[in-house]
């Protein structure tokens, strides 16, 4: 054994130990990376979670002209206007006062891409949870309500976003984007389903 | 010299002695305490604002132990939450006690941070060697943050509901992956029972091992410095024959000492708000987190707790939820660079010229005012002077390279001035 020392003082390649060492540290640093995504993952929605996300069903009856229901759609609050005449009219002519008149960096199904943010001009159907950070927007329908000039819509308590009747933002919110419609369809004249649509399941 | 001290005081019985002599030779009892306590020299003219970061380990202590026996009758859960509160702060024996000492302590953490961090501003204690010691305490700070956030969610009111909502959505602003991110956090399309659960797994478990060892690197680090001092001159430069700082001091007995004082007068004011008024008006427990959380309800005025508001004020000073987001991030990340924005060529503010002294006193009234203004509706005024005191803020960090460096400076003494009680 006395000799060990001075045989293997000779005997060392150094670069070859840093190779292994650092082929052992690259194989360890993959291997943690793999280890870590379950862990990661079973932060996502879970099976009952999702199974829960199933589309909801209104009854567009029970909503009287100029009045809003909210409906629960995956724990989140699905605002249903029945709009007026005049709320419809309300809607048009401000357009430069908007972030987003035209929803182009908005979210909303193809069909609701348009002035009214809507599949028919009666009814909107937005999720009501404030595009900035989240808050529910109060309604604040009647024209002249907050200001002057304000042509009736919502208006967000925490941060003050305000959005027309067509759930559109107005500029000076620190909102950045319209409300975000859900995918909808009517499978008959008097009812609504939020989540789902010709495409599919949301 | 720990070889030399056969026991701590040389006296107690033969026995004790022996034992003594058993536990050192298998655990470095006498070494530590020689090298870390009774050899170790802090400056001998610390003075008031030296007083914090002993009492933030003190506050740490009685947040760890007030925390375990919450969890003993807490029961997580969007069913169990809210109730199980009301049942400790209602029918278990002192149930109310040990849940204001938490709740009390939370504000009182930030607080004494607050203090804590100030000094350092106002002594150059992140400047170098320290640099290490100051991001150590600045992880601490960001670890502490995000542990207050996730207790104030746990009893589940409606302001710890829409509270969390509201930050969990500043995670919605990352670009590209902002979405996929908040449902991640949530567990859930909404904040709910996945969200608040693995809340309390971070918030009893995660988050306090990190801040143990944090704080554990933050001593280690200090005592491998040294202290700053209100002076900001290195007492290790002038030293005796047998190499101890001449303007040094043994931290114990004479700080341990010292900072039972102000642990003590501490506890006095702690107790103070403790029994008397443990809500402070809504301050350090709103009034809207007493009613049970209402996903279909936003409370009429949606803010943080006083220690997040300055950040909360900047949010909503900016009309655009990205910038916001990122102006929050940016005004806290800031203070990570201020060992390299700051060119002055002292570190204490008494050999400092008018621009320093005049930058750090307007950032300091911008801090507060920023969290008055983070209290109020973001509306008119409010938010015209949110972004006024925002700037200022910003300034005290953009500009510091340039007035730090032309500040005209007074000369540093050779040793720390001390007067002697």
């Amino acid at each position: 054994m006395a000799d060990h020392a001075v045989v293997a003082g000779d005997e060392v390649d150094l670069s070859r130990r840093k190779f292994l060492t650092r082929a052992t540290i690259a194989t360890g640093a993959v291997g943690a990376a793999f280890a870590a995504v379950p862990f990661i993952e079973s932060w996502n929605p879970s099976e009952r979670t999702r199974a829960q996300g199933l589309p909801v069903e209104v009854d567009l009856s029970k909503i009287d002209s100029g009045q809003m229901m909210t409906a629960v759609w995956r724990k989140s609050p699905i605002y249903v206007v029945r709009r007026t005449p005049e709320m419809l009219k309300n809607i048009a002519g401000h357009d430069e006062l908007l972030k987003d008149p035209f929803s182009k960096q908005s979210k909303q199904p193809e069909y609701a891409k348009n002035e009214l943010r809507s599949r028919t001009a009666e009814f909107l159907v937005v999720i009501g949870t404030c595009t900035h950070l989240g808050c529910l927007p109060k309604q604040r329908f009647a024209a002249g309500e907050l200001y002057a000039s304000w042509p009736g819509g919502f208006f967000c308590p925490c941060h003050g976003s305000r959005f027309d009747l067509a759930a559109r933002v107005f500029e000076g919110s620190p909102a950045s984007t319209n409300l975000v419609v859900p995918r909808y369809f009517y499978p008959s004249a008097q009812k609504l389903v939020i989540g789902q649509d010709e495409k599919g399941v949301a | 010299m720990a070889n030399k001290t056969p026991a701590p005081s040389g006296q107690g019985s033969a026995a004790m002695q022996a034992f003594w002599s058993w536990l050192n030779k298998r655990l470095p009892v006498d070494a530590f305490l020689e090298t870390q306590m009774t050899g170790y020299y802090a400056p001998k003219n610390f003075n008031f604002w030296y007083y914090f970061g002993s009492i933030a380990l003190v506050v740490l202590v009685l947040q760890l132990v007030t925390g375990i026996f919450l969890t003993m009758f807490y029961k997580p859960g969007e069913l169990t939450s809210f109730d199980s509160v009301e049942y400790i702060m209602r029918e278990v024996d002192y149930g109310w006690l040990i849940r204001y000492l938490h709740s009390t302590g939370a504000s009182a953490f930030f607080i004494v941070v607050y203090l804590h961090m100030f000094r350092a501003l106002l002594y150059g204690s992140y400047r170098p060697p320290r640099e290490l010691l100051w991001l150590i305490g600045m992880l601490i700070y960001l670890a502490l943050m995000a542990e207050a956030f996730m207790g104030y969610v746990l009893p589940w009111g409606n302001m710890s509901f829409w509270g969390a909502q509201v930050i969990v959505n500043l995670f919605g602003t990352v670009p590209g992956i902002g979405p996929a991110l908040v449902e991640w956090i949530r567990g859930d399309y909404a904040i709910a029972d996945a969200t608040l659960n693995r809340f309390f797994a971070l918030h009893v478990a995660l988050l306090p091992l990190a801040l143990l060892l944090l704080v554990a690197l933050h001593l280690v680090a200090l005592h491998e410095t040294g202290s700053n001092n209100p002076d900001g001159i290195e007492i290790k430069d002038k030293v005796d024959r047998s190499g101890r700082p001449l303007d040094g001091i043994p931290f114990h007995p004479y700080y341990t000492v010292k900072d039972f004082v102000g642990i003590g007068v501490f506890f006095v004011l702690f107790a103070i708000v403790l029994f008397f008024v443990p809500t402070l008006g809504g301050l350090f427990l709103e009034g809207p987190n007493f009613e049970p959380a209402n996903p279909l309800s936003t409370p009429e005025h949606i803010k943080p707790v006083w220690y997040f508001t300055p950040y909360y004020a900047m949010l909503r000073a900016v009309p655009d939820q990205r910038l916001g987001a990122l102006l929050m991030l940016l005004a806290i990340m800031a203070f990570f660079f201020l060992p390299w924005l700051d060119r002055s060529p002292v570190k204490s503010m008494r050999y400092r010229g008018w621009m320093s002294r005049t930058a750090l006193t307007l950032f300091a009234i911008s801090f507060v005012v920023l969290g008055y203004l983070g209290l109020q509706p973001a509306e008119g005024l409010y938010v015209m002077l949110a972004r006024v005191f925002v700037v200022i803020y910003f300034a005290f960090f953009l500009l510091m390279p340039f007035y730090s460096k032309i500040d005209p400076v007074k000369p540093v003494p050779e040793r720390v001035i001390y007067h002697a009680h």
